[in-house]
Protein backbone atom coordinates (compact mmCIF):
# COMPACT_ATOMS: atom_id res chain seq x y z
CA UNK A 1 0.00 0.00 0.00
CA UNK A 2 2.08 2.71 -1.40
CA UNK A 3 -0.91 5.28 -1.21
CA UNK A 4 -1.69 7.23 1.97
CA UNK A 5 -5.33 6.62 3.11
CA UNK A 6 -5.98 10.45 2.22
CA UNK A 7 -4.62 10.47 -1.26
CA UNK A 8 -7.01 7.90 -1.78
CA UNK A 9 -10.06 9.20 -0.72
CA UNK A 10 -9.13 11.90 -2.68
CA UNK A 11 -8.64 10.00 -5.95
CA UNK A 12 -12.27 8.33 -5.09
CA UNK A 13 -13.62 11.79 -5.46
CA UNK A 14 -11.89 13.09 -8.03
CA UNK A 15 -11.98 9.81 -10.23
CA UNK A 16 -15.70 9.54 -10.96
CA UNK A 17 -15.45 13.02 -13.01
CA UNK A 18 -12.24 12.43 -14.76
CA UNK A 19 -14.54 9.47 -16.11
CA UNK A 20 -17.25 11.88 -17.39
CA UNK A 21 -15.03 14.63 -18.72
CA UNK A 22 -14.84 13.03 -22.80
CA UNK A 23 -18.07 12.66 -22.58
CA UNK A 24 -19.80 15.66 -21.03
CA UNK A 25 -16.85 17.85 -23.12
CA UNK A 26 -19.01 16.57 -26.10
CA UNK A 27 -21.85 17.38 -25.07
CA UNK A 28 -20.90 20.57 -23.83
CA UNK A 29 -19.43 21.47 -27.28
CA UNK A 30 -21.74 19.50 -29.82
CA UNK A 31 -24.98 19.62 -28.21
CA UNK A 32 -25.16 22.09 -25.17
CA UNK A 33 -23.46 25.08 -26.70
CA UNK A 34 -24.87 24.58 -30.28
CA UNK A 35 -28.72 24.61 -28.72
CA UNK A 36 -28.14 27.71 -26.67
CA UNK A 37 -26.26 29.55 -29.87
CA UNK A 38 -29.71 28.33 -31.60
CA UNK A 39 -31.46 30.38 -29.46
CA UNK A 40 -29.83 33.19 -30.11
CA UNK A 41 -29.56 33.21 -33.62
CA UNK A 42 -33.68 32.55 -33.88
CA UNK A 43 -33.51 36.37 -32.57
CA UNK A 44 -31.56 37.51 -35.27
CA UNK A 45 -30.40 38.00 -39.06
CA UNK A 46 -27.63 35.97 -39.14
CA UNK A 47 -26.85 34.65 -42.39
CA UNK A 48 -24.17 32.58 -41.53
CA UNK A 49 -20.96 34.90 -42.07
CA UNK A 50 -20.87 38.24 -40.37
CA UNK A 51 -24.22 39.65 -40.17
CA UNK A 52 -25.64 39.00 -37.58
CA UNK A 53 -27.91 41.39 -35.89
CA UNK A 54 -30.90 40.87 -33.17
CA UNK A 55 -34.48 41.78 -34.72
CA UNK A 56 -36.45 40.60 -31.53
CA UNK A 57 -39.21 38.59 -32.30
CA UNK A 58 -38.98 39.22 -36.25
CA UNK A 59 -38.33 36.11 -36.96
CA UNK A 60 -40.91 34.05 -35.48
CA UNK A 61 -43.92 36.89 -36.54
CA UNK A 62 -42.72 35.95 -40.24
CA UNK A 63 -42.88 32.34 -39.92
CA UNK A 64 -46.66 32.93 -38.88
CA UNK A 65 -47.17 34.12 -42.22
CA UNK A 66 -44.57 32.01 -43.99
CA UNK A 67 -46.98 29.78 -46.44
CA UNK A 68 -44.09 27.64 -47.14
CA UNK A 69 -42.99 26.88 -43.79
CA UNK A 70 -46.91 25.79 -42.69
CA UNK A 71 -46.84 23.86 -45.70
CA UNK A 72 -43.95 21.02 -45.15
CA UNK A 73 -45.21 21.16 -41.59
CA UNK A 74 -48.37 20.45 -42.19
CA UNK A 75 -47.32 17.44 -45.23
CA UNK A 76 -44.70 16.26 -42.30
CA UNK A 77 -47.86 16.03 -39.84
CA UNK A 78 -50.00 14.02 -42.29
CA UNK A 79 -47.19 11.58 -43.76
CA UNK A 80 -46.97 11.03 -39.92
CA UNK A 81 -50.69 10.95 -39.32
CA UNK A 82 -50.44 8.13 -41.94
CA UNK A 83 -47.42 6.59 -41.32
CA UNK A 84 -47.22 5.83 -38.09
CA UNK A 85 -50.49 3.71 -38.17
CA UNK A 86 -48.97 1.56 -40.81
CA UNK A 87 -46.21 1.28 -39.08
CA UNK A 88 -47.87 0.11 -35.48
CA UNK A 89 -50.25 -2.64 -37.96
CA UNK A 90 -47.04 -3.39 -39.85
CA UNK A 91 -45.14 -4.32 -36.65
CA UNK A 92 -47.78 -5.71 -34.80
CA UNK A 93 -48.98 -8.02 -37.45
CA UNK A 94 -45.74 -9.36 -38.31
CA UNK A 95 -44.89 -10.00 -34.48
CA UNK A 96 -48.34 -11.69 -34.10
CA UNK A 97 -47.29 -14.07 -36.99
CA UNK A 98 -43.91 -14.59 -35.99
CA UNK A 99 -44.21 -15.69 -32.45
CA UNK A 100 -46.50 -18.85 -33.39
CA UNK A 101 -44.87 -22.12 -33.10
CA UNK A 102 -43.86 -22.37 -37.10
CA UNK A 103 -40.61 -23.25 -38.83
CA UNK A 104 -38.06 -20.92 -40.04
CA UNK A 105 -39.14 -18.75 -37.66
CA UNK A 106 -35.86 -16.90 -37.26
CA UNK A 107 -35.44 -16.58 -41.08
CA UNK A 108 -38.24 -15.02 -41.06
CA UNK A 109 -37.49 -12.63 -38.35
CA UNK A 110 -34.27 -12.01 -39.77
CA UNK A 111 -35.89 -10.96 -43.78
CA UNK A 112 -38.13 -8.38 -42.09
CA UNK A 113 -35.34 -7.28 -39.63
CA UNK A 114 -32.71 -6.25 -42.40
CA UNK A 115 -34.05 -3.67 -44.01
CA UNK A 116 -33.93 -1.78 -40.81
CA UNK A 117 -29.83 -2.04 -41.09
CA UNK A 118 -29.88 -0.20 -44.59
CA UNK A 119 -28.80 3.42 -44.50
CA UNK A 120 -31.67 5.76 -45.29
CA UNK A 121 -29.83 6.82 -48.27
CA UNK A 122 -29.42 3.47 -49.67
CA UNK A 123 -33.28 2.63 -49.00
CA UNK A 124 -34.00 6.03 -51.14
CA UNK A 125 -32.02 4.82 -53.48
CA UNK A 126 -33.53 1.30 -54.03
CA UNK A 127 -37.15 2.29 -54.04
CA UNK A 128 -36.15 4.99 -56.52
CA UNK A 129 -34.67 2.37 -58.77
CA UNK A 130 -37.75 0.60 -58.58
CA UNK A 131 -40.49 3.10 -58.97
CA UNK A 132 -38.71 5.09 -61.29
CA UNK A 133 -41.11 6.81 -63.92
CA UNK A 134 -39.77 5.64 -66.79
CA UNK A 135 -37.20 3.25 -65.62
CA UNK A 136 -38.72 1.50 -62.66
CA UNK A 137 -39.36 -1.76 -62.94
CA UNK A 138 -42.80 -1.31 -60.83
CA UNK A 139 -44.22 0.27 -63.98
CA UNK A 140 -42.87 -2.50 -66.37
CA UNK A 141 -44.58 -4.98 -64.06
CA UNK A 142 -47.80 -2.77 -64.24
CA UNK A 143 -47.73 -2.33 -67.93
CA UNK A 144 -47.24 -6.10 -68.08
CA UNK A 145 -50.40 -6.67 -66.60
CA UNK A 146 -52.09 -4.60 -68.93
CA UNK A 147 -52.00 -1.54 -67.05
CA UNK A 148 -51.10 2.10 -68.06
CA UNK A 149 -47.89 3.17 -65.98
CA UNK A 150 -48.06 5.33 -62.93
CA UNK A 151 -46.28 8.64 -62.99
CA UNK A 152 -44.73 7.73 -59.29
CA UNK A 153 -42.41 10.20 -59.03
CA UNK A 154 -43.70 13.27 -60.75
CA UNK A 155 -46.84 13.13 -59.32
CA UNK A 156 -47.44 14.80 -55.74
CA UNK A 157 -49.55 12.53 -54.24
CA UNK A 158 -47.63 9.13 -56.08
CA UNK A 159 -44.60 10.69 -54.42
CA UNK A 160 -45.20 10.98 -51.38
CA UNK A 161 -47.23 7.57 -51.12
CA UNK A 162 -43.61 6.25 -52.31
CA UNK A 163 -42.06 7.92 -49.40
CA UNK A 164 -44.50 6.36 -46.83
CA UNK A 165 -43.96 2.72 -48.50
CA UNK A 166 -40.62 3.34 -48.70
CA UNK A 167 -40.66 4.37 -44.84
CA UNK A 168 -42.88 1.57 -43.72
CA UNK A 169 -39.83 -0.96 -45.61
CA UNK A 170 -37.04 0.70 -43.90
CA UNK A 171 -39.03 0.40 -39.94
CA UNK A 172 -41.48 -2.01 -39.10
CA UNK A 173 -38.81 -4.52 -38.92
CA UNK A 174 -37.09 -2.52 -35.69
CA UNK A 175 -40.62 -2.56 -33.82
CA UNK A 176 -41.26 -5.63 -34.84
CA UNK A 177 -38.78 -7.08 -32.49
CA UNK A 178 -39.57 -4.75 -29.87
CA UNK A 179 -43.31 -5.90 -30.03
CA UNK A 180 -41.91 -9.20 -30.32
CA UNK A 181 -39.85 -8.99 -26.80
CA UNK A 182 -43.08 -7.68 -25.63
CA UNK A 183 -45.34 -10.67 -26.69
CA UNK A 184 -42.93 -13.35 -25.31
CA UNK A 185 -43.06 -11.93 -22.05
CA UNK A 186 -46.96 -12.31 -21.64
CA UNK A 187 -47.07 -15.56 -19.59
CA UNK A 188 -48.66 -18.49 -21.53
CA UNK A 189 -50.85 -19.34 -18.53
CA UNK A 190 -53.22 -15.91 -19.57
CA UNK A 191 -54.14 -17.71 -22.74
CA UNK A 192 -54.17 -21.27 -21.54
CA UNK A 193 -57.07 -20.16 -18.49
CA UNK A 194 -58.82 -17.95 -21.40
CA UNK A 195 -59.18 -20.43 -23.84
CA UNK A 196 -60.23 -22.98 -20.94
CA UNK A 197 -62.82 -20.46 -20.34
CA UNK A 198 -64.04 -20.67 -23.76
CA UNK A 199 -62.37 -17.27 -25.29
CA UNK A 200 -62.28 -17.14 -29.18
CA UNK A 201 -58.82 -15.98 -30.77
CA UNK A 202 -60.14 -12.88 -31.45
CA UNK A 203 -60.98 -12.28 -27.87
CA UNK A 204 -58.44 -13.56 -26.56
CA UNK A 205 -56.11 -10.72 -28.76
CA UNK A 206 -58.48 -7.79 -28.03
CA UNK A 207 -59.00 -8.76 -23.76
CA UNK A 208 -55.72 -10.17 -22.87
CA UNK A 209 -52.62 -9.32 -25.87
CA UNK A 210 -53.77 -5.89 -26.61
CA UNK A 211 -54.36 -4.64 -22.86
CA UNK A 212 -51.15 -6.06 -21.91
CA UNK A 213 -49.10 -4.29 -24.71
CA UNK A 214 -50.56 -1.08 -23.80
CA UNK A 215 -46.88 0.52 -22.57
CA UNK A 216 -45.20 -0.75 -25.43
CA UNK A 217 -47.35 0.17 -28.25
CA UNK A 218 -47.46 3.30 -26.69
CA UNK A 219 -43.15 3.89 -26.46
CA UNK A 220 -43.68 2.73 -30.53
CA UNK A 221 -46.00 5.19 -31.52
CA UNK A 222 -43.71 7.70 -29.87
CA UNK A 223 -40.59 6.56 -31.59
CA UNK A 224 -41.95 6.39 -34.77
CA UNK A 225 -43.77 9.81 -34.69
CA UNK A 226 -40.44 11.28 -33.97
CA UNK A 227 -38.95 9.55 -36.42
CA UNK A 228 -41.57 11.10 -38.47
CA UNK A 229 -40.88 14.32 -37.90
CA UNK A 230 -37.60 14.03 -38.47
CA UNK A 231 -37.72 12.23 -41.82
CA UNK A 232 -35.34 13.68 -44.59
CA UNK A 233 -32.14 11.42 -45.62
CA UNK A 234 -34.64 8.87 -47.10
CA UNK A 235 -36.49 11.48 -49.21
CA UNK A 236 -33.57 13.04 -50.13
CA UNK A 237 -32.34 10.23 -52.04
CA UNK A 238 -35.81 8.79 -53.14
CA UNK A 239 -37.84 11.70 -54.31
CA UNK A 240 -35.24 15.05 -53.38
CA UNK A 241 -38.18 16.68 -52.06
CA UNK A 242 -39.92 16.71 -55.43
CA UNK A 243 -41.69 17.27 -57.71
CA UNK A 244 -41.75 20.73 -56.69
CA UNK A 245 -41.76 20.61 -53.12
CA UNK A 246 -44.66 17.68 -52.74
CA UNK A 247 -42.38 15.74 -50.30
CA UNK A 248 -40.21 18.69 -48.89
CA UNK A 249 -40.73 18.10 -45.60
CA UNK A 250 -39.75 20.02 -42.52
CA UNK A 251 -36.25 19.32 -41.30
CA UNK A 252 -35.65 19.51 -45.36
CA UNK A 253 -37.04 22.96 -45.38
CA UNK A 254 -34.67 23.84 -42.74
CA UNK A 255 -32.07 22.75 -44.18
CA UNK A 256 -32.80 24.42 -47.33
CA UNK A 257 -32.98 27.90 -45.97
CA UNK A 258 -30.29 27.64 -43.41
CA UNK A 259 -27.86 26.64 -46.39
CA UNK A 260 -29.09 26.82 -49.64
CA UNK A 261 -30.46 29.88 -48.68
CA UNK A 262 -28.05 31.19 -46.13
CA UNK A 263 -30.85 32.56 -43.52
CA UNK A 264 -29.60 30.92 -40.98
CA UNK A 265 -31.14 33.23 -37.95
CA UNK A 266 -34.82 32.84 -39.83
CA UNK A 267 -33.78 28.53 -40.20
CA UNK A 268 -32.88 28.65 -36.11
CA UNK A 269 -36.16 30.18 -35.54
CA UNK A 270 -38.41 27.01 -37.47
CA UNK A 271 -36.06 24.98 -35.93
CA UNK A 272 -37.26 25.91 -32.38
CA UNK A 273 -40.36 25.20 -33.01
CA UNK A 274 -39.61 21.89 -34.23
CA UNK A 275 -37.98 21.41 -31.25
CA UNK A 276 -40.64 21.90 -28.78
CA UNK A 277 -42.50 19.00 -31.10
CA UNK A 278 -39.72 16.73 -31.30
CA UNK A 279 -38.78 17.78 -26.63
CA UNK A 280 -42.62 17.21 -26.09
CA UNK A 281 -42.72 13.89 -27.44
CA UNK A 282 -39.44 13.01 -26.17
CA UNK A 283 -40.71 13.42 -23.16
CA UNK A 284 -43.79 11.48 -23.56
CA UNK A 285 -41.32 8.81 -24.85
CA UNK A 286 -39.80 8.72 -21.44
CA UNK A 287 -42.89 8.87 -19.33
CA UNK A 288 -44.13 5.84 -21.39
CA UNK A 289 -40.74 3.79 -21.38
CA UNK A 290 -41.24 4.24 -16.97
CA UNK A 291 -44.76 3.07 -17.04
CA UNK A 292 -43.34 0.02 -19.32
CA UNK A 293 -41.77 -3.44 -18.95
CA UNK A 294 -38.46 -2.20 -21.08
CA UNK A 295 -36.28 -1.69 -18.51
CA UNK B 1 -60.98 -29.31 -35.96
CA UNK B 2 -57.24 -30.43 -37.19
CA UNK B 3 -58.20 -29.54 -40.25
CA UNK B 4 -59.16 -26.40 -39.85
CA UNK B 5 -55.91 -26.09 -37.69
CA UNK B 6 -53.69 -27.14 -40.37
CA UNK B 7 -55.25 -25.10 -42.70
CA UNK B 8 -54.72 -22.41 -40.22
CA UNK B 9 -50.85 -22.61 -40.23
CA UNK B 10 -51.25 -22.51 -44.14
CA UNK B 11 -52.49 -19.30 -44.40
CA UNK B 12 -50.24 -17.55 -41.91
CA UNK B 13 -47.03 -19.86 -44.22
CA UNK B 14 -48.72 -18.30 -46.85
CA UNK B 15 -49.10 -14.87 -45.75
CA UNK B 16 -45.81 -14.87 -44.43
CA UNK B 17 -43.83 -15.96 -47.81
CA UNK B 18 -45.98 -13.36 -49.25
CA UNK B 19 -44.68 -10.83 -46.37
CA UNK B 20 -41.13 -11.86 -46.53
CA UNK B 21 -41.04 -11.77 -50.27
CA UNK B 22 -41.79 -7.79 -49.84
CA UNK B 23 -39.19 -7.36 -47.67
CA UNK B 24 -36.40 -9.51 -49.51
CA UNK B 25 -37.45 -8.35 -53.31
CA UNK B 26 -36.07 -4.49 -53.36
CA UNK B 27 -32.63 -5.74 -51.78
CA UNK B 28 -32.72 -8.46 -54.51
CA UNK B 29 -33.85 -6.61 -57.53
CA UNK B 30 -30.90 -3.94 -56.55
CA UNK B 31 -28.20 -6.63 -55.81
CA UNK B 32 -29.71 -8.25 -59.39
CA UNK B 33 -29.29 -4.83 -61.03
CA UNK B 34 -25.68 -4.58 -60.15
CA UNK B 35 -24.81 -7.58 -61.80
CA UNK B 36 -25.46 -6.47 -65.26
CA UNK B 37 -23.85 -4.76 -67.48
CA UNK B 38 -24.73 -0.90 -68.37
CA UNK B 39 -26.76 -1.16 -71.37
CA UNK B 40 -28.08 -4.18 -69.72
CA UNK B 41 -29.15 -2.17 -66.80
CA UNK B 42 -31.05 1.04 -69.16
CA UNK B 43 -32.74 -1.70 -71.44
CA UNK B 44 -36.26 -1.26 -71.38
CA UNK B 45 -38.34 -3.53 -70.58
CA UNK B 46 -35.94 -4.74 -68.20
CA UNK B 47 -34.97 -8.42 -67.46
CA UNK B 48 -35.51 -9.85 -64.36
CA UNK B 49 -31.90 -11.70 -64.59
CA UNK B 50 -28.65 -10.64 -65.63
CA UNK B 51 -27.92 -11.59 -69.23
CA UNK B 52 -24.59 -12.91 -67.93
CA UNK B 53 -23.33 -11.72 -64.04
CA UNK B 54 -20.59 -9.23 -64.41
CA UNK B 55 -19.02 -6.89 -62.02
CA UNK B 56 -18.44 -3.91 -64.26
CA UNK B 57 -20.04 -1.77 -62.37
CA UNK B 58 -17.98 -2.00 -59.26
CA UNK B 59 -14.72 -1.87 -61.42
CA UNK B 60 -16.11 1.21 -62.79
CA UNK B 61 -17.56 2.58 -59.59
CA UNK B 62 -13.88 2.17 -57.85
CA UNK B 63 -11.90 3.34 -60.87
CA UNK B 64 -14.20 6.58 -61.91
CA UNK B 65 -16.30 7.24 -59.15
CA UNK B 66 -13.47 7.78 -57.06
CA UNK B 67 -15.42 4.92 -54.56
CA UNK B 68 -12.56 3.33 -52.91
CA UNK B 69 -11.80 7.07 -51.19
CA UNK B 70 -15.37 7.09 -50.52
CA UNK B 71 -14.79 4.09 -48.77
CA UNK B 72 -11.71 4.33 -47.09
CA UNK B 73 -13.37 7.50 -45.17
CA UNK B 74 -16.38 6.02 -44.06
CA UNK B 75 -13.85 2.84 -42.73
CA UNK B 76 -11.87 4.70 -40.93
CA UNK B 77 -14.60 7.45 -39.59
CA UNK B 78 -16.62 3.96 -38.55
CA UNK B 79 -13.89 2.16 -37.07
CA UNK B 80 -12.03 5.36 -34.99
CA UNK B 81 -15.60 6.50 -33.88
CA UNK B 82 -16.07 3.28 -32.20
CA UNK B 83 -13.16 2.86 -30.22
CA UNK B 84 -14.03 6.48 -29.09
CA UNK B 85 -17.69 5.25 -28.32
CA UNK B 86 -16.68 2.45 -26.20
CA UNK B 87 -13.97 4.03 -24.35
CA UNK B 88 -15.56 7.38 -23.63
CA UNK B 89 -19.09 6.27 -22.65
CA UNK B 90 -17.74 2.84 -21.09
CA UNK B 91 -15.56 5.16 -18.61
CA UNK B 92 -19.07 7.75 -17.96
CA UNK B 93 -21.57 4.37 -17.69
CA UNK B 94 -19.18 3.39 -15.00
CA UNK B 95 -18.97 6.51 -12.98
CA UNK B 96 -22.74 7.11 -13.25
CA UNK B 97 -23.00 3.51 -11.80
CA UNK B 98 -20.89 2.54 -9.55
CA UNK B 99 -19.67 5.69 -7.94
CA UNK B 100 -21.18 8.07 -5.63
CA UNK B 101 -20.75 11.87 -6.04
CA UNK B 102 -22.29 15.29 -5.61
CA UNK B 103 -24.15 15.62 -9.10
CA UNK B 104 -24.13 12.35 -10.36
CA UNK B 105 -28.31 12.59 -10.96
CA UNK B 106 -28.22 15.44 -12.73
CA UNK B 107 -25.89 14.79 -14.56
CA UNK B 108 -27.55 11.40 -15.67
CA UNK B 109 -30.61 13.46 -16.98
CA UNK B 110 -28.81 16.10 -18.71
CA UNK B 111 -27.01 12.84 -20.30
CA UNK B 112 -30.67 11.62 -21.26
CA UNK B 113 -32.32 15.04 -21.94
CA UNK B 114 -29.48 15.26 -25.14
CA UNK B 115 -31.64 13.13 -26.92
CA UNK B 116 -34.30 15.89 -26.72
CA UNK B 117 -31.88 18.15 -29.11
CA UNK B 118 -31.25 15.40 -32.27
CA UNK B 119 -29.06 17.08 -34.80
CA UNK B 120 -31.96 17.76 -36.94
CA UNK B 121 -32.41 20.63 -34.64
CA UNK B 122 -29.04 22.37 -33.70
CA UNK B 123 -27.62 21.94 -37.55
CA UNK B 124 -27.09 25.19 -38.45
CA UNK B 125 -25.15 26.35 -34.97
CA UNK B 126 -23.29 22.62 -34.93
CA UNK B 127 -21.88 24.04 -38.19
CA UNK B 128 -20.63 27.16 -36.96
CA UNK B 129 -19.19 25.33 -33.55
CA UNK B 130 -17.28 23.10 -36.33
CA UNK B 131 -16.32 25.81 -38.81
CA UNK B 132 -15.06 28.03 -35.83
CA UNK B 133 -13.10 24.49 -34.38
CA UNK B 134 -11.37 24.23 -37.36
CA UNK B 135 -13.14 21.05 -37.99
CA UNK B 136 -15.14 21.67 -41.12
CA UNK B 137 -14.15 19.53 -43.85
CA UNK B 138 -12.19 17.29 -41.42
CA UNK B 139 -12.68 13.71 -40.59
CA UNK B 140 -12.58 14.75 -37.21
CA UNK B 141 -15.67 16.19 -37.50
CA UNK B 142 -17.48 13.41 -38.17
CA UNK B 143 -15.48 11.01 -35.34
CA UNK B 144 -15.54 13.08 -32.46
CA UNK B 145 -19.01 14.91 -31.97
CA UNK B 146 -21.16 11.48 -32.78
CA UNK B 147 -19.05 9.80 -30.17
CA UNK B 148 -20.62 10.53 -27.01
CA UNK B 149 -24.19 8.99 -27.23
CA UNK B 150 -26.81 9.00 -24.42
CA UNK B 151 -28.10 5.69 -25.35
CA UNK B 152 -24.49 4.43 -25.04
CA UNK B 153 -24.03 5.66 -21.88
CA UNK B 154 -27.47 4.85 -20.54
CA UNK B 155 -26.85 1.21 -21.72
CA UNK B 156 -24.13 0.28 -20.01
CA UNK B 157 -24.91 2.40 -16.80
CA UNK B 158 -27.31 -0.11 -16.38
CA UNK B 159 -25.49 -2.86 -17.06
CA UNK B 160 -23.13 -2.21 -14.75
CA UNK B 161 -25.65 -1.44 -11.87
CA UNK B 162 -25.66 -5.38 -11.43
CA UNK B 163 -22.22 -5.20 -10.87
CA UNK B 164 -21.67 -5.70 -6.63
CA UNK B 165 -19.79 -3.20 -5.13
CA UNK B 166 -17.94 -5.96 -2.89
CA UNK B 167 -15.96 -7.02 -5.96
CA UNK B 168 -14.90 -3.56 -6.29
CA UNK B 169 -14.11 -3.02 -2.29
CA UNK B 170 -12.01 -5.83 -2.48
CA UNK B 171 -9.65 -4.67 -5.67
CA UNK B 172 -9.46 -1.54 -3.63
CA UNK B 173 -8.21 -3.48 -0.49
CA UNK B 174 -5.96 -5.42 -2.41
CA UNK B 175 -4.84 -1.92 -3.53
CA UNK B 176 -5.26 -1.48 -7.11
CA UNK B 177 -5.91 1.94 -8.18
CA UNK B 178 -9.14 3.25 -9.89
CA UNK B 179 -7.82 3.53 -13.12
CA UNK B 180 -6.58 -0.45 -12.88
CA UNK B 181 -10.01 -0.84 -11.49
CA UNK B 182 -11.50 0.22 -14.71
CA UNK B 183 -9.64 -1.41 -17.13
CA UNK B 184 -8.84 -4.98 -15.18
CA UNK B 185 -12.35 -5.40 -13.62
CA UNK B 186 -15.12 -3.29 -15.20
CA UNK B 187 -14.05 -3.69 -18.90
CA UNK B 188 -13.94 -7.67 -18.91
CA UNK B 189 -17.32 -7.34 -16.75
CA UNK B 190 -19.08 -5.33 -19.63
CA UNK B 191 -17.48 -7.23 -22.71
CA UNK B 192 -21.13 -8.39 -23.55
CA UNK B 193 -22.75 -5.20 -23.29
CA UNK B 194 -19.87 -3.11 -24.81
CA UNK B 195 -19.98 -5.38 -27.80
CA UNK B 196 -23.52 -4.51 -28.02
CA UNK B 197 -22.73 -1.00 -27.97
CA UNK B 198 -20.00 -1.65 -30.87
CA UNK B 199 -22.40 -3.10 -33.36
CA UNK B 200 -24.85 -0.57 -32.90
CA UNK B 201 -22.28 2.39 -33.24
CA UNK B 202 -20.66 0.43 -36.02
CA UNK B 203 -23.91 0.62 -37.94
CA UNK B 204 -24.79 3.84 -36.89
CA UNK B 205 -21.68 5.30 -37.93
CA UNK B 206 -21.65 3.20 -41.13
CA UNK B 207 -24.89 4.56 -42.10
CA UNK B 208 -24.43 8.14 -40.76
CA UNK B 209 -25.77 10.48 -42.99
CA UNK B 210 -26.58 14.04 -41.33
CA UNK B 211 -23.09 14.04 -39.60
CA UNK B 212 -21.04 14.32 -42.99
CA UNK B 213 -23.63 16.28 -44.88
CA UNK B 214 -23.01 19.26 -42.32
CA UNK B 215 -19.43 18.55 -41.71
CA UNK B 216 -17.99 17.58 -45.29
CA UNK B 217 -18.61 19.59 -48.27
CA UNK B 218 -14.57 18.19 -49.81
CA UNK B 219 -15.66 15.34 -52.71
CA UNK B 220 -11.90 13.73 -51.46
CA UNK B 221 -13.73 13.78 -47.98
CA UNK B 222 -17.05 12.25 -48.66
CA UNK B 223 -18.40 9.20 -46.81
CA UNK B 224 -19.87 6.55 -49.03
CA UNK B 225 -23.60 7.88 -47.84
CA UNK B 226 -22.47 11.62 -48.72
CA UNK B 227 -21.52 10.58 -52.13
CA UNK B 228 -24.26 8.70 -52.88
CA UNK B 229 -26.75 10.94 -51.81
CA UNK B 230 -24.69 14.18 -53.79
CA UNK B 231 -24.72 11.70 -57.04
CA UNK B 232 -28.52 10.83 -56.67
CA UNK B 233 -29.46 14.22 -57.25
CA UNK B 234 -27.92 15.59 -60.17
CA UNK B 235 -29.55 15.34 -63.53
CA UNK B 236 -27.36 12.77 -65.16
CA UNK B 237 -28.02 10.07 -62.47
CA UNK B 238 -25.12 7.75 -63.62
CA UNK B 239 -27.00 4.38 -62.28
CA UNK B 240 -24.87 1.79 -62.62
CA UNK B 241 -22.20 3.43 -60.41
CA UNK B 242 -24.70 4.51 -57.76
CA UNK B 243 -26.40 0.68 -57.74
CA UNK B 244 -22.89 -0.68 -57.89
CA UNK B 245 -21.75 1.73 -54.60
CA UNK B 246 -24.88 0.83 -52.57
CA UNK B 247 -24.34 -2.76 -53.28
CA UNK B 248 -21.15 -2.55 -51.26
CA UNK B 249 -21.87 -0.22 -48.96
CA UNK B 250 -24.19 -2.67 -47.74
CA UNK B 251 -22.14 -5.51 -47.30
CA UNK B 252 -20.45 -4.89 -43.96
CA UNK B 253 -23.50 -4.12 -42.61
CA UNK B 254 -24.49 -7.25 -43.89
CA UNK B 255 -21.79 -9.12 -42.13
CA UNK B 256 -22.45 -7.48 -39.01
CA UNK B 257 -25.69 -8.31 -38.75
CA UNK B 258 -25.30 -12.04 -39.81
CA UNK B 259 -23.06 -12.81 -37.14
CA UNK B 260 -24.12 -10.41 -34.28
CA UNK B 261 -28.29 -10.70 -35.12
CA UNK B 262 -28.45 -11.70 -31.36
CA UNK B 263 -26.93 -9.00 -30.06
CA UNK B 264 -28.52 -6.80 -32.27
CA UNK B 265 -32.20 -7.62 -30.74
CA UNK B 266 -31.35 -8.07 -27.17
CA UNK B 267 -29.89 -3.88 -27.82
CA UNK B 268 -33.40 -3.21 -29.38
CA UNK B 269 -35.02 -4.62 -26.54
CA UNK B 270 -33.06 -3.70 -23.42
CA UNK B 271 -32.83 -0.37 -24.22
CA UNK B 272 -35.86 0.53 -26.67
CA UNK B 273 -33.65 3.52 -27.61
CA UNK B 274 -32.02 4.56 -30.91
CA UNK B 275 -29.26 7.09 -31.51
Amino acid sequence: MGKSYRLYKIERKIIPYLFLTPNLLIFGIFVIIPALYGVIYSFTNFDGLSKMDFIGLKNYINILHDHLFWQSFLRTTIYAIVVVPLIYIGALGTALLLTQKIAFRGIFRAIIYWPTMVSFIVVGLIWKWIFGDSFGVLNYLIELMGYKPIPWLSNGFNANMTVVIASLWSRIGFYMVIFIAALESIPATYYEAAEIDGASSVQRFFKITLPLLKPTSLLIIILSLIDAFKAFPLILALTGGGPGRDTTYVVQHIYEFAFTKTKMGYASAMSIILFFVIAILTWLQFKAARGGEIS
Amino acid sequence: MKYRKNLKKLLVYLLLIIISGLFLIPVLWIVLSSLKTPTDLYKWPPSLFPKEITFVNFETAFKKGNFGVYFYNTTVVTILSTIITLIINTMAGYALAKYKFYGSNLILIGFLSTLMIPLEIIMIPIFIVIRTLGLYNSLWGIIIPPAATPTGVFLIRQYLLGVPDELLEAARIDGASEWRLFWNIIVPIAKPVISVLAIFSFMWRWNDFLWPLIVISDPQKYTIQLAISNFIGEFNVDWPSLIAMSVISMIPVLIVFLIFQKQLVKGIVTSGLKE
